[in-house]
């Protein structure tokens, strides 16, 4: 599958860093740039995660074409804000600078223009955070790093399952797709509607009922080998915290805490450069 | 029902993620309004909260989306992620009334659980989801509601007519085994 991220072998000091580190640093990243609205803020963010992203070497090829993606996804969001509420920055920002008259109540604003910059920083800033974490983090790694945090290894057993299965059923998908195309169904955009609902059903089933299958068989296996009989259980691939997740967590953290303290200074959530 | 927490729910979790995650790639677009769509996935999450309960159905529904999202869109939009492990825990909570494993997902079943998916996608997407929206993202309140709405659609749409049809076919195969009963 070409048009997904996935884990790369590198040898960085991310790639280095424990999985679990990694998963605190991308939630409290994604926590402070989720409810963050302040320009100043989002910006040293959106500096910063670039700066990471470059540090852990990820390529261009890697995670171009679902850049480009969220690049679509983002315009038509930008857009359809606009659509429904021309006014939202006016109500935000307290102020009105009309900048251009469009047709009917839609008139572009200053106020706007900056709420939708705001919008777009908040989506640009999680962005790296999100390919890093994903490109950098060895899954069984993830898995081992988060039973030795403290979370109980069945949580660490089903991340794991999922990662590592997620490119056979995708296999599975595309193989059932050619089997049917082979038999004729169509499902291209030429076909209409309810028939592509009808053939995507043709491999949804298939696809569903084999997974099915595969837990029984999954489930009885690891049941065999006693799996979930002890509290405890040993990892191959774990790794131990070092010094620079140390640094790395007491980084993000006064990081959060810094950004949390800028954003609500004046009481808001939003850094309102009208008044 | 009770709600035991074994080998198979961790495997249904883990199996059940990794098709949800991959079944996100394929949409069906609905309309003009942005980032929502048909979604095949949610047919699939309906159904293993149905079959394995509201532990898988919630877990499913939070890991896939948020990895789906992560993995395909390289962002997670997180105020939709937990509508979805709402839906998931709802329709999980009456897994026991379905019977679907023990084959016996007949008519007052299968109205059943389209009562039960249409109210917690009511909840999940007309409630939540545009709350939480309007909470985390400031967005303005009528786009996020008619994206809530159009979700709330398509998802009662998909799982009513792909998820009941999967949940029918899989109780009749599984429910060969439910022929015998057990003797004392």
């Amino acid at each position: 599958m070409s048009r997904v991220l996935s884990y790369e072998e590198k040898d960085t000091w991310i790639h280095r860093l424990s999985g679990v580190t990694k998963l605190i640093f991308f939630l409290l990243w994604s926590v402070t740039s989720m409810i963050s609205y302040d320009t100043r803020v989002l910006l040293v963010m959106l500096v910063l995660s670039l700066v990471i992203f470059a540090m852990s070497k990820t390529k261009w090829q890697q995670v171009g074409t679902v850049f480009k993606f969220i690049m679509l996804f983002l315009c038509i969001n930008l857009i359809a804000i606009f659509f429904f509420s021309p006014g939202q920055g006016t109500k935000i920002y307290g102020t009105e600078t009309p900048l251009w008259h469009l047709f009917g109540h839609y008139t572009l604003t200053e106020e706007q223009l900056f709420y939708e910059f705001n919008v777009m920083l908040k989506y640009l800033t999680v962005i790296p955070a999100v390919f890093m974490f994903i490109v950098t983090t060895n899954p069984s790694e993830f898995a081992a790093s988060m039973n030795k945090v403290g979370i109980h290894y069945n949580v660490g057993y089903s991340m794991a399952i999922a990662l590592r299965y997620i490119p056979d059923v995708q296999d599975d998908f595309s193989k059932i797709k050619h089997a049917q195309e082979a038999r004729g169904i169509e499902m291209s955009k030429k076909a209409p509607f309810v028939s592509r609902i009808k053939s995507m059903a043709s491999i949804i089933f298939p696809l569903v009922f084999s997974s099915m299958d595969r837990i029984d068989v999954v489930s009885n296996a690891m049941e065999l080998r006693g799996f979930g009989k002890h509290k405890k259980r040993t990892w191959y691939s774990a790794r131990p915290f070092k010094r620079n997740d140390y640094l790395t967590l007491a980084f993000v953290i006064l990081f959060v805490i810094a950004a949390f303290i800028i954003t609500f200074r004046d009481g808001s959530r939003f850094y309102n450069p009208f008044v | 029902m009770k709600s035991k927490f074994g080998i198979k729910e961790v495997v249904a979790i883990g199996i059940g993620t990794a098709l949800f995650v991959a079944l996100t790639e394929v949409q069906i677009p609905l309309g003009f309004i942005p980032n929502t769509a048909l979604q095949p996935r949610m047919a699939l999450m309906g159904f293993l909260a149905a079959v394995f309960g509201p532990i898988v159905g919630g877990i499913v529904g939070l890991l896939g989306h948020a990895l789906g999202d992560a993995l395909f869109y390289g962002s997670v939009w997180w105020s939709w992620v937990f509508p979805e492990a709402v839906v998931g825990i709802v329709i999980g909570l009456f897994a026991a009334k379905f019977a679907i494993k023990d084959g016996g997902f007949a008519t007052k079943e299968i109205v059943l659980f389209n009562i039960v998916q249409i109210v917690a996608n009511a909840v999940a997407w007309i409630v939540v989801a545009p709350l939480l929206d309007i909470v985390i993202y400031a967005e303005p309140a009528n786009k996020v509601f008619a994206q809530g709405a159009w979700a709330f659609l398509g998802n009662i749409i998909i799982i009513g007519i792909l998820g009941t049809l999967i949940a029918i076919g899989y109780s009749k195969i599984g429910g060969k085994s439910s022929s015998l009963s057990k003797e004392d």
